[in-house]
């Protein structure tokens, strides 16, 4: 019973922590702003979540699991807020993704001929 | 860098750094107040600041090669200071032979609380605490008489008007925040009765407290806010959390011992020290928590006092 | 076990703070603070469970609040027209992907 849970807590971590780093990769990578976007607001919720779930799996007593549970559920309603509340602010000032740009580079540039 | 935007968001992250410095070296209250004040409060009151001013830094005839040279020579001295210090953590070194084996030996015995910070802070060096509580609640004044500004009831309803269509695109962020907003001020409670076991105390659960009114203010517009919480109200309370604190080293003074010292508050000693501490730390959550939201509040309306003095003239030039 | 997935929040805050200097637009950078707190929250609770202090979860639950208290705030001064006046080492925003 003990190793499957140690087993089950560090996979949780591992997918955890390789979700992190991929995220930051995405961050520092991707072309623009909304790729960017998508790829912290994914794996930013999804590897906090994961590492907390692993943790969830050490935690040595009742209160100290219930804190973690807290901080998951913060984490599940305030990332998505943010990414669409970031997202929307960006939209409404003019941010344009960098593909439907040059679409629109060529449709114009298209229509005009 | 030019760009203050970036450097304010540059500090926010400086902040978060350096509160993960103090968790990693066990200092738990310091980062606890660390991720209240600096990465929260301070962050949001520069950006308000910026708004009004505006964003690029001006730019500046001469080069800033001496005092470049002044802040280089004054680190190198101080880091040579450093070499002449005791190790990290060696057992011998001043800080562990004079107060602190007396704190972490009696102060059980003698308060009863487990966590010692907050029976240093709040009864061993209370007197330093009462003299950190005046000077916010002295900040708060001076922010006021340098920031209030005399409100025209009749400007109240345009106020209103361009808050409420500030904000009718950010539905879902209203919503999560009208659920997040009972479970912080419940946390910021949970803090500051938690301080005398755990991390907190009244400057961190004040600080919480403050930062959840403040997101109310920015999602709701400060009338409503004002609506919801009177300044004349506040203004009450960040005086009365002082007086609170001041009046229990006055009755321990009348019961016939030093300023502050709490164990003639009850019949037994220790169960004074925690009416003491339970008391003053009230007076500083209330002091900490009104101060911020005052601070805030004038630093709003005077940005709001900016924005409809620019819309009218913006007017005045259309119709012109 | 937790010190590998610590080292890997250190790297993801790297590179979170590489963007948060590099950022062209002013959303990068605040994408790049949003990240950065997150991250904090997790180093904070792994640092707990590294050091056997499992009380530290009390910051991190302070952390996740101001966090999204101060990104909010962010979010909500930068729509003024004071901030959309880009400075010039930074292109304009509506040409500027």
């Amino acid at each position: 019973m003990d190793i499957i849970i140690n087993i089950s807590g560090a996979l949780f971590l591992l997918i955890g922590s390789f979700l992190c780093i991929s995220g930051g990769v995405g961050l520092l990578r991707f072309p623009d702003f909304y790729t960017r976007m998508h790829a912290v607001g994914v794996t930013d919720t999804l590897g906090a979540g994961m590492i907390l779930i692993g943790l969830m799996f050490y935690s040595p007593d009742f209160l100290t699991f219930s804190k973690l549970v807290i901080i998951l559920l913060l984490t599940l309603l305030i990332g998505p807020t943010t990414s669409h509340v970031l997202a929307k602010a960006a939209m409404h000032n003019n941010l344009m993704p960098k593909l439907q740009q040059e679409d629109n580079i060529k449709e114009t540039s298209s229509s005009n001929y | 860098m030019k760009d203050l935007f970036a450097v304010v968001m540059l500090l926010g992250i400086y902040s978060l750094l350096s509160a993960s410095f103090f968790v990693a070296m066990d200092a738990v209250d310091v980062a606890f107040t660390e991720a209240a004040v600096g990465a929260g409060i301070s962050t949001l009151l520069m950006l308000v600041v910026i708004t009004m001013t505006g964003r690029s830094e001006k730019t500046t005839r001469h080069k800033p090669w001496l005092a470049l040279l002044v802040v280089v020579f004054t680190g190198g001295v101080l880091i040579y200071g450093t070499f002449d210090m005791p190790y990290f953590g060696i057992a011998d070194a001043p800080i562990h032979s004079h107060v602190a084996p007396r704190y972490i030996n009696e102060s059980m015995k003698e308060i009863g609380i487990p966590n010692i910070v907050t029976s240093v802070l709040a009864s061993y060096r209370a007197f330093d605490t009462f003299g950190e509580v005046v000077v916010i609640f002295t900040a708060g004044i001076g922010v006021m008489a340098l920031l209030s500004v005399g409100r025209r009831p009749e400007e109240d309803e345009k106020t209103t008007a361009i808050n409420d269509s500030m904000h009718e695109e950010y539905l879902v962020i209203r919503i999560v925040t009208k659920m997040l907003i009972p479970f912080i001020l419940l946390y910021a409670l949970y803090v500051q009765f938690h301080g005398d076991f755990g991390p907190g105390g009244g400057f961190q659960a004040g600080v919480i407290f403050a930062a959840a009114i403040i997101l109310y203010t920015m999602l709701f517009g400060l009338t409503t806010a004002r609506k919801v919480i009177n300044q004349s109200f506040i203004q009450f309370i960040a005086a009365a959390g002082v007086l609170l604190y001041g009046c229990v080293g006055i009755v321990s003074m009348l019961n016939g011992a030093n300023f502050f010292d709490y164990n003639v508050l009850a019949s037994d000693p220790v169960a004074g020290q925690h009416l003491g501490i339970l008391l003053i730390e009230w007076g500083v959550g209330c002091t900490v928590a009104s101060v911020m939201i005052m601070i805030f509040f004038n630093f709003a309306g005077r940005r709001e006092m900016q924005q409809n003095n620019e819309k009218v003239n913006n007017i005045e030039g259309d119709s012109l | 076990m937790f010190i590998a997935a610590t080292l890997a929040i250190f790297v993801a805050m790297i590179l979170a703070i590489i963007r948060g200097i590099v950022g062209p637009t002013l959303y990068d950078r605040i994408l790049a603070v949003n990240m950065f707190g997150t991250k904090t929250v997790l180093l904070i609770s792994l640092l707990g469970f590294v050091m056997g202090r499992p009380e530290f979860l009390d910051i991190a639950i302070v952390y996740a609040l101001i966090n999204f208290i101060s990104v909010i705030g962010v979010l909500r001064y930068s729509d003024t027209n004071k901030l959309k006046h880009t400075p010039s080492n930074e292109k304009p925003l509506d040409k500027e992907y």
